[in-house]
């Protein structure tokens, strides 16, 4: 009797089973067209949009993995990867003393909030009603003045012309490797979108999207600023986010009409990898700002202290006439972690300026590189450039390395370019020791100074979370 | 308050200080002199606890304690202060923030509360007038780009805030010319107190001319080999060191 009642149950279960394996989105690791397919069927996607997708998967499978980059990694095997993962709901917590007192401890260190802890930690925050309506009025206001800000996927629901017009033009899917696997596969990301002449009255950030739960591994953003239109976009957090996939390739394209301004922040910590380099995730990204009209202007600024490997070149096109493009960069890397980051200023039309400022920062076996590419193609009357690449070595087994390419084809450019490499000196460490400042907090200060141009250039919050995160991951660096 | 029997050291292989004994109390001023390589700024960093310094015999109390087995922090925050001969520069550290930081550190220590922004502020600025530092230096990074006078202003500056009790002054006249020389020696003035005391490392007897020692001693091969009041620098500067070494000569 009890036999059978349990073969009864099995079957069920096996039947529920095999059903809910559909509804509940259980794709298989690997990529194909038809996993493409499904997961633009998930999304509700137009057909065109499914072509787009599967055109840039064609294009992706004769392409080889770059590796130029001066980082090392183990293979990556794109069959293992599951492209598809429905929303997932964080594991059940119900009170801050189920986190793991380590994360505990950072969240405090970075300053972070009990309810912004909770929010992080898929607690569910008491005032639930209040959040949701606060992103609710904030949603309002920039509807009154015409601004979309929304997930992409819902963008694509919505506002497809505008998707239609602008996705792929900065960052074509042939562009590379990494690019050409994002556009067949990308999951969700932002869509921001700035009518003529407005200026966005407030700092956009992921977080006021709602749903903006589970951070794709394949994140597409895409932003426009109509003709004279302003907008400062904040994406990540210090908090260390950890995730199960291992490869993120993210593409953000960013274009600025006539007389627009777009400002782009970045503070990224994702999870760096053990004190021994293991595990970790790799960040590579191809970001990218298009200055379309005359006197646009983009902004990079990036803060980058997390991951095992990064690998990004925020870049601008400066086609418009007078326009600008500009980029500042803090990254540190510790105990193993890689990075080769930098930029890239492709100077068109007349009268472009450009100004780079990199802050490389390595401790314990961390490999930091900058590579940056200046080029300045023939009729880019009085292009001006200015670059400045600072690496500070904190540790006797780290090291540093710069890759500046220079390419100039027309004579009236300017170009200007600046080096140094330098420590934390003795001078400097008994300077501060002698007048009562520990030599952490000493570290710390010293550090902060170094990073001051580019952490200026930061919105306000932002700019105070960067300096505690930093401090948070120089601990231990001392001595 | 500060009490040094027979005290030696060394820097690498080199022994600099051959015993030197000097107390130094409350409200008083201590001028060393001596010729380059006597061990004077050796003197001073040793008193501060800079690494690369050994001490090799000897004993520091300080307030009746043990000096030399303290960190450099602790013995800043027990009111030593070292006015530095070459202050070095921190980039993108501003100021304010620097001595803000290095303030509440001390009254940490000290089981005072610390300042905020504001009221520290209040304090630097009523201080940058007291030593003649005009508030635009107050912002700059610390001695970045400051010119070799300014660097020593700063010095007194960061002397005025955090009050120590006893400061050690290392060559702080080097390389100022008369004007500057007199804004630093009025800030040095400004600040004595019965309670706290100087020792001014000096190279030329000029500093003396408006910094008036109550005690003059003079530094040479790592020993005092002599002391007086403030005549004894007047006397020196009228005959110069090779005197000394010719009464040392002649004294044995």
């Amino acid at each position: 009797m009890a036999n059978e009642a349990i073969r009864e149950l099995a079957a069920q279960d096996y039947k529920w089973g095999f059903t809910s394996a559909i509804e509940s989105d259980v794709v298989p690791a690997g990529l194909n067209e038809d996993v493409i397919r499904m997961i633009s069927a998930k999304k509700q996607e137009p057909p065109w949009l499914l072509e787009w997708r599967l055109k840039a998967y064609r294009d992706w499978l004769p392409m080889k993995e770059p590796h130029w980059a001066n980082v090392t990694y183990p293979p990556v095997d794109y069959q293992a990867i599951r492209y598809y993962a429905a929303p997932k709901k964080k594991p059940q917590v119900n009170s801050l003393n189920e986190i793991d007192p380590e994360i505990r401890k950072t969240f405090e260190k970075l300053g972070i909030s009990l309810d912004e802890q909770k929010r992080l930690s898929g607690i569910a925050v008491d005032a639930v009603l209040d959040s949701v309506s606060v992103a609710t009025t904030f949603k309002d206001k920039l509807k009154e003045l015409g601004i979309i800000f929304c997930s992409f996927s819902e963008a694509v629901r919505e506002h497809p012309d505008l998707i239609r017009q602008y996705l792929g033009m900065v960052v074509p899917p042939k562009d590379n490797f990494f690019a050409a696997l994002n556009s067949a596969v990308f999951t969700d990301g932002s869509f921001c979108y700035i009518p003529k002449g407005v200026r966005c009255p407030m700092e956009l950030s992921t977080y006021f999207r709602i749903n903006a739960s589970q951070t794709g591994q394949f994140e597409r953003t895409l932003i426009v600023a109509e003709e004279g239109a302003y907008v400062s976009y904040l994406e990540g957090c210090t908090a260390p986010m950890r995730d199960e996939n291992q490869l993120h390739a993210a593409v953000v394209e960013l274009i600025a009409l006539d007389n627009a301004q777009i400002k782009y922040s970045t503070i990224q910590n994702w999870y760096p990898g053990d004190k021994n380099g293991k595990g970790g995730i790799y960040n590579f990204v191809t970001k990218r700002g298009l200055c379309k009209g005359i006197n646009s202007k983009i902004s990079w600024t990036q803060v980058e202290t997390g991951s095992a490997i990064t690998w990004k070149y925020p870049s601008c096109i400066l086609k418009g006439d007078n326009s600008i493009g500009e980029f500042y960069s803090v990254a540190l890397v510790n105990n193993y972690q890689q990075a080769d980051t930098g930029t890239k200023m492709i100077h068109v039309g007349k009268n472009t300026r450009s100004t780079i400022i990199s802050k490389g920062i390595s401790a314990g076996h961390g490999q930091n590189s900058y590579r940056g590419m200046v080029r300045i193609l023939q009729g880019a009357l009085g292009a001006r450039n200015y670059s400045q690449c600072d690496s500070l070595l904190m540790s006797e087994t780290c090291g540093a390395h710069t890759f500046p390419k220079i390419d100039v084809e027309e004579t009236t450019a300017q170009m200007e370019h600046e080096a140094t490499t330098s420590k934390i000196s003795e001078d400097q460490m008994f300077y501060c020791k002698s007048r009562g400042i520990k030599a952490e907090d000493a570290v710390s200060m010293i550090v902060n100074g170094f990073c001051k141009q580019v952490f200026k250039e930061l919105p306000m919050e932002f700019a105070v979370e960067a300096q505690k995160l930093l401090s948070v991951s120089l601990e231990g660096t001392v001595g | 308050m500060l009490d040094i029997k027979n005290l030696e050291a060394s820097v690498g292989d080199k022994q600099i200080l051959h015993g030197i004994t000097l107390k130094v109390n409350q409200g008083e001023v201590h001028a060393i002199m001596g010729p380059n390589g006597s061990g004077k700024s050796t003197l001073a960093n040793v008193l501060a606890g800079r690494e690369g310094y050994t001490v090799t015999g000897g004993t520091v109390l300080y307030d009746g304690k043990n000096l030399l087995d303290r960190t450099p922090e602790d013995r800043a925050a027990e009111g030593l202060f070292l006015a530095f001969q070459y202050p070095v520069e921190i980039p993108g550290v501003s100021n304010t923030y620097f001595m803000k930081t290095a303030l509440n550190a001390v009254r940490k220590h000290q089981g005072k509360p610390e300042l905020d922004a504001m009221d520290f502020l209040k304090v630097i600025k009523e201080k940058a007038k007291l030593v003649e530092i005009p508030e635009t230096m107050l912002s700059r990074g610390v001695n970045e780009g400051f010119s070799g006078g300014e660097k020593k202003r700063n010095e007194i500056l960061q002397m005025a805030i955090l009050e120590p009790r006893l400061c050690l002054l290392d060559e702080t006249d080097s390389g100022l010319d008369i004007d500057a020389l007199q804004i630093v020696a009025r800030g040095i003035n400004a600040l004595r107190r019965p309670d706290r005391a100087f020792i001014v490392v000096t190279h030329y007897q000029r500093l003396l001319n408006y910094v008036q020692p109550d005690f003059v001693h003079v530094l040479s091969g790592g020993r005092i080999v002599k002391s007086g009041g403030k005549e004894l620098a007047l006397e020196l500067e009228k005959k110069g060191y090779g005197w000394l070494e010719q009464e040392k000569i002649g004294s044995r």
